[in-house]
């Protein structure tokens, strides 16, 4: 009917529906219970540092000591204050994850973006490459990656990052797919705009919704497998403290001093559990419809559609 | 206009003339060849990526190996070993035939054969993942039909908050907090290290099962009953069930014959997942309980760099991958009668 209208007032309306759809999430129930558990998991994980009662290297005690009112937590496998390690031992497992997120949507976005608009060749190379790195499970993937260089982070980031990558590509290549045969990215074609410059301000914006959901899934998934690498001990190198590794190196002492052990997994639980649970509201919000299509969208169907 | 509408639908179902080519007239033969044909060769280029990545890469395997502190004379024979002082093609197509003649190489870290060390943690490996594949898949379809059947019900909460909670949990935290209940803290019923003596086998030693299987489990059934809910309930929701109903057929019925039916294609590919996922979360289990599979034996490998084994395992893994998608693909298919007719 009009198609000036069409072409100009969609994508800025729907890039409002888009972030909106945070708000609207964090108001539901279950998107306020995942807010504030995620809120409380990063506050620690941010301040802890700084409010640390010890360093978390120096020795505090005898090992495996029973909680105190000199160490309220106890003390570890060397003897060293738990909640100091704990408070200091979050962050950088949690920036980790959050550079592994970025990378993987960074890099899974353009090219499955790139794949669904370019089509042709691109595509089928794209895809292609998809295919190889889902050929591995995530943390075999990594864990190849570590065994090459040895267990540098920004390695880790970067080996975490690429797995994420192909189920980002998939969602998103199907959504430009359905988005670029719209009359208003057709119209903007027609008016000889450059195709990197198409994708960038009127696909990408289209792509708000699931963009946030792959977001947070992608993040639950990088402190899934960052705190399992770092538990499996290839994380910071060993004094640091780390979440994932204080449950490694603990665990002998688990009859001794539980609380070395419990509360560490109890942190990485609840980062988890809040970040998922957020997501989950964001997709019910974002996607719209309760059934198969969000349970799609949040499981991740790995399997490639047999077409 | 009206003819056209009447024609397009007819010619799809059209019986094929002898003229159609064979892809047209097979088309699920044609879909399992494409699908085999792309897995090989995915299958080739990840075995290229595995072993120019381990061998070649990082300048020398063997300087790897030995780190800063290898003598002239032991890297010359560890080069040697791995076969360095040839080229690379060669050395490339020296290890790609080996695997399918079964000369694997030695193991870096123990001396013995790659194949000798790997065997039998492909066997436990194998126990741990079909037990807790089958018993997830049970379950999770289970408590998924009944919360789609009863929607909105107390057992549809329960589960839904439930598995969203312990989707997101990795599996080390499952595990430790099975060990603290069953193992140490709370009680010692279990044993809290899975060890199974050398030379026996997992289901020698099936009270060290236990643990290791229900945390897997614990892990794959909130996808499986997630998926398994929201597709019954489309099903339940349809019109041919609706039908059904207002025809008087027992709500049993419809459950079992006409609404489950069309559940089982998209169950199927969770199935699928599953069991691929379970291949990356035995690696974490594995060496939580000390269970002497390939995960742990994979974990043990990069920690000692133990190029020959980590090539092996990962190429083993990969192949299960690849082959895990192809069945789930064709089975989903067979499953969608619709889909097969429209292929």
């Amino acid at each position: 009917m009009s198609a000036a209208v069409d072409s100009a007032a969609p994508p800025r309306l729907r890039r409002r529906q888009g972030f909106a759809a945070l708000g609207t999430a964090a108001r539901t129930p279950r998107g306020r219970v995942g807010l504030g558990i995620t809120a409380f998991v990063a506050l620690v994980a941010v301040i802890g540092p700084f409010v640390a009662p010890y360093s978390a290297t120096s020795f505090a005690n005898v090992p495996f000591g029973k909680p105190s009112g000199s160490s309220w937590l106890g003390t570890d496998t060397l003897g060293r204050d738990v909640l100091s390690r704990l408070l200091d031992g979050g962050w950088v497992l949690i920036l980790m994850a959050l550079a592994a997120t970025m990378f993987g949507l960074v890099v899974g976005g353009t090219a499955g973006i790139s794949a669904a608009y370019l089509r042709g060749r691109i595509d089928g190379l794209i895809m292609r490459t998809v295919d190889v790195i889902l050929a591995f499970p995530s943390i075999v993937f990594a864990l190849l990656l570590v065994s090459l260089v040895g267990p540098k982070l920004w390695l880790i980031v970067i080996a975490v990052g690429l797995t994420h990558a192909p189920q980002v590509a998939r969602v998103l290549r199907s959504a430009t797919l359905d988005i670029s045969e719209r009359d208003y990215v057709k119209s903007i074609e027609l008016q000889g705009v450059r195709p990197a410059k198409v994708m960038w301000s009127e696909i990408v914006p289209n792509l708000i919704s699931p963009l946030m959901v792959e977001a947070g899934l992608r993040l639950t998934f990088s402190i899934v497998i960052m705190s399992g690498l770092a538990y499996l001990g290839f994380g910071q190198a060993p004094p640091a403290p780390n979440w994932g590794y204080m449950i490694n190196e603990n665990r002998i002492g688990l009859q001794l001093n539980p609380w070395a052990v419990i509360v560490p997994a109890l942190f990485i639980a609840l980062l988890t559990i809040g970040v998922n649970t957020f997501t989950d509201s964001v997709a019910r919000v974002a996607i719209g419809v309760e059934g198969r299509n969000v349970e799609v969208a949040l499981i991740g169907a790995t399997t490639p559609e047999a077409s | 206009m009206a003819v056209a509408t009447a024609v397009a639908p007819a010619s799809e179902v059209v019986v094929a003339p002898a003229t159609v080519p064979w892809h047209a007239r097979r088309p699920l033969l044609a879909l399992v060849t494409r699908r085999g044909l792309a897995g090989l060769v995915t299958l080739l280029i990840v075995s290229v990526i595995i072993f120019f990545a381990t061998q070649v890469l990082p300048g020398n395997a063997a300087y790897a190996v030995l780190g800063r502190t290898g003598t002239p004379a032991r890297l010359h024979l560890l080069e040697k070993q791995l076969g360095l002082d040839r080229g690379v093609f060669a050395q490339y197509w020296h290890w790609l035939s080996g695997l399918f003649t079964g000369r694997l190489g030695t193991s870096l870290a123990s001396g013995q054969g790659v194949w000798s060390v790997v065997e039998p943690r492909l066997v436990n490996s194998a126990i741990l993942l079909v037990l807790a594949g089958a018993i997830g898949t049970i379950i999770g379809v289970t408590a998924g039909a009944v919360a789609a059947l009863r929607k909105d019900g107390w057992f549809d909460h329960v589960t839904s908050v439930v598995a969203l909670t312990v989707t997101a949990l990795p599996e080390f935290v499952i595990a430790i907090a099975l060990i603290s209940l069953f193992a140490t803290l709370v009680s010692h019923v279990l044993p809290a290290v899975s060890i199974i003596p050398p030379g026996s086998y997992g289901w020698n030693n099936p009270k060290a099962l236990i643990l290791p299987v229900a945390t897997l489990v614990i892990v794959i059934v909130p996808y499986t009953l997630r998926m398994m809910r929201a597709s019954t309930i489309e099903a339940l929701e349809s019109d041919y069930v609706e039908m059904a109903r207002l025809k008087g057929v027992k709500s049993w019925r419809i459950l079992l014959f006409h609404a489950l039916p069309n559940a089982i294609a998209p169950t199927i590919q969770v199935i699928g997942l599953n069991f691929l996922y379970l291949a990356g979360g035995i690696v974490v289990v594995e060496y939580v309980y000390n269970y002497p599979g390939i995960g742990q034996g994979l974990v043990d490998a990069v920690s000692n760099r133990d190029i020959p084994v980590i090539q092996f395992i990962v190429i083993v893994l990969a192949a299960f991958y690849v082959i895990v998608n192809i069945l789930t693909d064709v089975i989903a298919l067979l499953a969608t009668p619709r889909r097969r007719l429209t292929q």
